[in-house]
């Protein structure tokens, strides 16, 4: 087996003792137990607000697991000097770099398809199976961009606070652009800056409100061509980030 | 010392009043835009929330203002923001014609019913079932006639879907049939339920509780 390949087994196996299952576990309880509360409080659409808060809430807590376990075990692995003796081994930067993406994307496609359990009881097995594909993407991306941010930043609360404002940036990109376009949005030049500022990060950002959409599990499966446009950015920023952190990695004196 | 403590929180929690019921109204409805950002790439799952919060606002909760008098023009903002943040819900039209346009006061329900024409206006094809109940309240507790034609005849025009059931699309004659409120609302009902509308079983159980409740009010024609 390849070098990065054991690298991805190790880590997957370190998440696996590290206590992750168990908090995926109360995550999946947590999310179960607000759905099934607030169902009884509406007065009707109980199975799609069951189904649209869980996907809500199990998006949002397997994105927060997996960007702290990220974070916590690149830079737990720095300070007890774990990293450097690794790259004493035949190990090229390169191939531990991405031996531990693939095991922190395998746990986050794990976390993908617990997810999707619980959500088979209110929605379409086609729309929960295409919902939890694009959940291990987006959480792939989520693990690019947190391990890029604990290398760069060698520590747990700047690497997770980073990864949760780029998350929570992208998320949210397509609304704020809806607001600064708004009718009451005035034409001065202060008002054309803000525009233009906030058009030129939604170009850096990927679009994640496309992407793992509740819709789909409320109102039927996206067709190929809206769902290869919601993944597609996803492997691309993914992409973008492993070579960012890369070039970071190898710059760095270790 | 942990245990002197937890004791402690335990007596001051219940010692303390329960909260007070505030009279305040319902605040200003947020942008569309604005629900949007807030939603984060869930606009189906904060759409359902802002629901269950405007519903709160109503019997109980905390406020001491029954529905009925609150400010129906910022309701009727919340409910068309939050149509436009998720506008393949159900949700804000089933409580703008079951529950805000069935109030006493003639004014709330003309500005809650010309609510629900908006919005059917937009996508007959699936609110064509509130704008029948709109029909239907014009008609019987309004008692405007006209009003209730001009719905009717809206449903006639608009909604071309062919799997709208016959009733709907005959909406006139319905209204215009001699039945008082409970036979039109027990056939209306039963037609949406023929029509495999209503699969809910929150939403069947609360349209039973408002049949009982008109039965109550109004015996049917021998």
């Amino acid at each position: 087996m390849s070098p990065a390949l054991l690298l991805a087994r190790s880590t997957l196996t370190e998440a696996r003792r590290g206590g992750l299952p168990w908090l995926a576990l109360f995550c999946l309880a947590l999310a179960f137990g607000l759905a099934a509360f607030l169902s009884q409080v509406a007065v009707t659409e109980s199975r799609a607000l069951q189904a649209a808060l869980a996907a809500a809430v199990l998006r949002a807590g397997a994105a927060f697991l997996l960007a702290a376990h990220v974070a916590a075990s690149v830079v737990r692995e720095a300070n007890d000097k774990v990293t450097e003796l690794a790259l004493a081994l035949p190990l090229s930067r390169s191939q531990y770099f991405l031996g531990k993406l693939a095991g922190f994307g395998a746990c986050g496609a794990c976390l993908a398809a617990a997810s999707c359990a619980p959500l088979l009881l209110w929605a379409a097995p086609g729309g929960v199976a295409l919902w939890g594909v694009s959940l291990a993407f987006e959480l792939l991306l989520v693990a690019a961009a947190c391990l890029f941010f604990a290398i760069t930043l060698a520590s747990v609360v700047p690497a997770l606070a980073a990864t949760a404002g780029f998350y929570l940036l992208a998320r949210s990109m397509s609304g704020i652009q809806l607001l600064a376009r708004g009718p009451l949005a005035e034409d001065s030049l202060a008002q054309v800056i803000a525009r233009g500022a906030v058009d030129a990060v939604a170009l850096l950002l990927p679009r994640l409100d496309a992407a793992t959409r509740a819709d789909w599990l409320l109102y039927g499966s996206p067709g190929p061509a809206e769902f290869a446009a919601a993944l597609g950015p996803l492997v691309l920023y993914s992409g973008l980030l492993a070579a960012a952190g890369l070039f970071d990695f190898h710059r760095r004196n270790l | 010392m942990l245990l002197a403590g937890l004791a402690a929180q335990l007596s001051v929690q219940a010692l303390r009043p329960p909260p007070a019921t505030a009279a305040e109204d319902l605040p200003p409805a947020p942008r569309a835009q604005a629900l949007r950002a807030a939603s984060l790439g869930e606009p189906a799952a904060l759409s359902r929330l802002a629901m269950l919060y405007l519903q709160a606002y109503d019997l109980g909760a905390g406020n001491a203002l029954p529905y009925q008098r609150l400010d129906y023009a910022r309701l009727v903002q919340w409910l068309r923001a939050i149509v436009d943040t998720d506008p393949r819900s159900e949700y804000p039209l089933f409580a703008a014609a079951r529950v805000y346009a069935e109030v006493a006061d003639p004014a709330k329900c003309r500005e809650m019913l010309a609510f629900i024409h908006q919005a059917f206006l937009e996508d007959p094809n699936r609110r064509w079932p509130w704008l029948a109940h709109a029909a239907l309240l014009a008609k019987h507790r309004l008692h405007d006639l006209p009003l209730a034609q001009r719905y009717a005849a809206d449903i006639e025009r608009l909604a071309t879907d062919p799997g709208i059931p016959l009733w709907a699309r005959q909406m006139e004659i319905f209204i215009l049939e001699d039945m008082n409120e409970l036979e039109a609302a027990k056939i209306m009902l039963g037609g949406l339920l023929a029509a495999g509308r209503i699969t809910d079983p929150q939403e069947r159980r609360f349209l039973q509780g408002r049949l009982e409740e008109l039965e109550r009010r109004l015996p049917s024609k021998p």
